[in-house]
């Protein structure tokens, strides 16, 4: 299918493109069913922000310029996992394993500082059981961020893998289907950011 | 009071205590369980039954593993039902009944989520597995391993359920669990955790097969068959699974977030703290509603091919079916409202959901005179699964115009909750969910093992199921205008309901007849295979390519893929009396290899559910660990995950197949 796997000597027969053309419709149809879950929750969010139980409101405990920290390195991953991508399609397993390290620590980053985040703020007295706007908040907020260390597992896996096995067709379909995957997340993310952060601290 | 263990969390020996008749239901189980473990191994089946069935990817298996698991479900779920109509008939002013009223919320609250969980979805399940890629020319779904996966999922869930009756106690807020009577706050026991995470787990399952078939239907179709080529059993199967793979995400969502306010003390569904309760119910209506049509739109697919094939007409009105299929498909999303018109939403949103209800009924009436119109003039075959549609058809049309009258809010408010609702939806879901699946299942059986079904019995069951049916849910009917509401195990004597509680209680004995015979015939039917043995494969003179291979079909189902030209490709082959298959070249087939993964997996769901229930939360680690392990060996093992079954093996298979037919 991609110039990748005539570089690297394999033979797109028939069988292995369908079997190509249906693991990634079928991980886009995944998608969606993933996208309803985090609309379910953002609409719970909806109907319980402002339900702050004599707790604090958004504006009170977000940490805006963290949040944009957060937000640019989960930008970047997304970024470096594209390259990672290209690298894999130009079938050059150094560089692939390099621009998803360089993903993988990202998303360490990220995640390091949403659970500070989460910890300051239940060290403070702002936890889930405080409200049922906080309830919502670590929710959406943390499903996101359980999505993300899925994501890092796998993409753990998956570089053992390419390390052992090398840039097969096998492979590459994997690490396509992954940045779907890890692209998805920053769109939620920005999502997150909008409606949960910006409004919440424009107190719209 | 509840000290929690580190070892065995808030599991104590009191758990396995119960009343005597439930001790009795679990060392029944258990027994029956070891009788079969001993059948087994005297009949040293146990490597057959692994490597044939246990760790099976052929959907064929999966399948027939997926009616077995419900039909079992059924009857545990009817034994419930006669004890619930046993308590109503009897529990009447001074007399108490037969059973406690915990016993009773726990019996509703059981039933309900076991036959739609575990019987109908189960039976859905099963007849999509066994005729799907059949009817769409294919020799497999997309994704074969997932396919397992998501059976174990299911089982799991099926097996919590059960568990409940041994260790601890089962869910006593109905099948649906609104709070605040399934917090914490008013029901600590374990029993709502219990179902939430056999739901969950089933739940997540269903969803993975909904995936599944969607992309099955979309990817896999043999050469020829455009979309408005295909069955209407399989457009109606891709209509449920696209519900589904939109409401089953929002079941995950609510039952996770239920599970939050329960466990670390969240306030989304509480009374205080800023909860609302409300969102609950919106929320597991979303998911209800659609719910009922992503089950009940593959039993109109069932009732379409039967209707056409006994009728030997082609369907009528074929773009109008497909048009309303979709139809429902969307509206199904804009009526949820309708189950709570009574929660204070006000008239405007009421009157706007009511009138979406009624709309919604009027694709399925287009369905229903669509049938009809099949029929006439038609040279109809009365076969069984014919009797089960007609049987339908009556029904469904009583149960359709009680729907509409529920559906404006002002009858609503007098009938909301009343036996009369009750009587509504189990018209609705036993006419034509159950009737559609059996008549699916009697329909297939011949496909799948090779013989037919005894008419004769089948045709007492199916008369003890319709005349039982009214027995029991006309009354039920009347109760509700009378004022009776459901879950309701005492009433006064005043009220004059006795006599026809005892009329519905007798017709439940007349419907469990009909379960008895429809299982048992089964052995008959057996015993008597060599007379209604399937030759051809086309015991019905069947229009569609489930019917063109041999019964049972091989591993991989068409040893060349079929390629058609319009619909119903094996009637118009047929009228035309085409020549004699070509000498055909076969080819090199390649077919997913066996793998226990998939059960692997369903076994260390269980064991999440059943460590968060008890709060085991070392074991709960462990076996989510035990997950992940076991799917990164699955993409990171470099083994083949198919084998190959080279074209001479073909030719020799088929070779001898058709010396069988000869
Ligand atoms: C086959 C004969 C059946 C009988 C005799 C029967 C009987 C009953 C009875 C007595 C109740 C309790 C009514 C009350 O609240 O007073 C009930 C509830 C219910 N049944 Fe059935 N049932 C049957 C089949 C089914 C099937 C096939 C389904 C679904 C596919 C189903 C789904 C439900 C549900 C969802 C409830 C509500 C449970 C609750 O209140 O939480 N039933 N049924
Ligand atoms: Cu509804």
């Amino acid at each position: 299918m991609s110039a990748a796997e005539f570089a690297a000597g394999g033979q797109a027969d028939a069988r292995d493109i369908e079997v190509e053309a249906k693991a990634i419709f079928g991980f886009w149809v995944y998608l969606m069913t993933d996208c309803v879950l985090f609309a379910g929750l953002f609409a719970t969010y909806a109907v319980l922000r402002d339900n702050t139980f004599g707790g604090p409101a958004g504006y009170q405990i977000f940490n805006m310029p963290e949040v944009l920290v957060e937000t640019l390195v989960l930008l970047m991953s997304s970024f470096t996992c594209g390259l990672g991508v290209l690298a894999a399609r130009g079938n050059r397993k150094a560089q692939v394993l390099g621009w998803f390290a360089a993903t993988f620590v990202l998303g360490l980053v990220f995640l390091s500082i949403e659970v500070t985040d989460f910890h300051s703020l239940v060290t403070h007295g702002s936890s889930w059981t405080r409200s049922g706007f906080l309830s919502a908040y670590f929710t959406l907020v943390g499903t996101h961020g359980l999505h993300i260390t899925i994501g890092l597992l796998w993409m753990a896996v998956l570089a053992v893998r390419i390390r052992k096995t090398g840039l097969t067709r096998g492979n590459v379909r994997r690490l396509t289907l992954l940045s779907l995957f890890w692209h998805f997340l920053d769109l939620v993310w920005i999502f997150i950011f909008t409606i949960v952060y910006l409004m919440g601290a424009a107190r719209v | 009071m509840i000290i929690a263990n580190e070892i065995t969390g808030r599991l104590t020996w009191g758990a396995f205590l119960h009343a005597l008749i439930t001790e009795g239901a679990v060392v029944g189980m258990a027994l029956a369980l070891l009788a079969l473990a001993a059948l087994v191994t005297y009949k040293r089946r146990w490597r057959w039954l692994w490597t044939e069935w246990l760790t099976t990817v052929d959907p064929k298996k999966l399948g027939v593993m997926y009616i077995l698991v419900a039909i079992t479900m059924l009857v545990r779920s009817g034994a419930d039902v006669l004890l619930m109509r046993l308590q109503q008939a009897t529990s009447v002013g001074s007399s108490q009944g037969v059973i406690p009223t915990s016993m009773f919320q726990q019996l509703f609250s059981a039933h309900g989520t076991i036959m739609i969980f575990f019987v109908a979805m189960g039976l859905m399940f099963g007849i999509i597995n066994l005729v799907l890629p059949l009817q769409i020319g294919s020799r497999d779904v997309a994704f074969p391993f997932l396919n397992a996966t998501s059976f174990w999922l299911f089982a799991a869930g099926m097996a919590l359920v059960n568990v409940s009756l041994g260790i601890g106690q089962f869910s006593a807020a109905g099948w649906l669990a609104y709070p605040p009577l399934s917090e914490l706050q008013y029901s600590p026991g374990v029993g709502v955790s219990y179902w939430i995470w056999s739901l969950q787990i089933a739940g997540i399952g269903s969803l993975l097969a909904a995936v599944n078939f969607f992309v099955t239907i979309l990817r896999m179709r043999c050469p020829g068959m455009t979309l408005m080529k295909m069955p209407m059993f399989a457009w109606s199967v891709l209509c449920s699974m696209f519900l589904a793979m939109f409401a089953f995400p929002i079941l995950t969502v609510t039952l996770a977030l239920l599970f939050l306010d329960r466990a670390i003390g969240t306030h989304f569904f509480t009374g205080g703290g800023g909860g609302n309760m409300m969102m609950y119910v919106n929320l597991i209506w979303a998911w209800g509603h659609p719910e009922v049509y992503i089950l009940v739109l593959p039993a109109f697919g069932i009732y379409s091919e039967v209707v056409a094939t006994f009728s030997r007409k082609p369907l009528f009105g074929y773009a109008s079916m497909v048009a309303a299929l979709v139809a429902i498909t969307i509206l199904a999303f804009s009526v949820w409202v309708h189950h709570f018109f009574t929660m204070g939403a006000g008239a405007d949103v009421n009157g706007f959901f009511g009138i979406m209800t009624m709309i919604i009924a009027v694709p399925t009436g287009v369905k229903i005179f669509n049938w009809l119109a099949t029929m006439f003039r038609g040279r109809i075959k009365f076969a069984t699964p014919m009797y089960w549609f007609m049987g339908f058809v009556g029904l469904f049309t009583i149960g359709g115009v009680a729907g509409v009258m529920l559906a404006m809010p002002a009858i609503d408010f007098q009938l909301h909750n009343s036996l009369f609702l009750v009587a509504h939806f189990h018209t609705m879901l036993v006419s034509g969910v159950l009737f559609g699946d059996f008549a699916g299942l009697i329909y297939w059986f011949p496909k799948v093992c090779g013989f037919r079904l005894n008419e004769r019995l089948l045709k007492y069951s199916f008369w003890c199921w319709f005349i039982g049916f009214i027995v029991v849910f006309v009354p039920l009917y009347i109760l509700g205008f009378m004022g009776a509401t459901r879950r309701l195990d005492h009433y006064a004597a005043s009220t004059g309901w006795q006599p026809l509680f005892i009329i519905s209680g007798l017709g439940s004995l007349i419907i469990a007849a009909g379960l008895a015979l429809l299982i048992l015939q089964v052995g008959v039917s057996i015993r008597q295979r060599a007379t209604t043995r399937d030759v051809d494969g086309d015991p019905w003179n069947g229009r569609t390519l489930e019917w063109t291979t041999t019964s049972p079909p091989p591993v991989y189902n068409f040893a060349t893929i079929p390629v058609v030209h319009g619909r119903d490709p094996f009637w118009a082959a047929k009228q035309e009396d085409a020549a004699p298959p070509e000498t055909r070249a076969f080819g090199d087939i390649h077919m997913p290899k066996n793998t226990p993964v998939g059960m692997f997996v369903g076994g260390f769901a269980f064991v999440v559910g059943f460590t968060l229930i008890w709060h085991i939360y070392w074991l709960t680690i462990l076996a989510v660990l035990g997950i992940l392990i076991t799917a990164a060996i699955r993409t990171t093992s470099t083994d083949e995950s198919e084998y190959t079954i080279r074209a001479a093996e073909v030719a020799r298979l088929e070779s001898s197949r058709q010396g069988v037919l000869v």
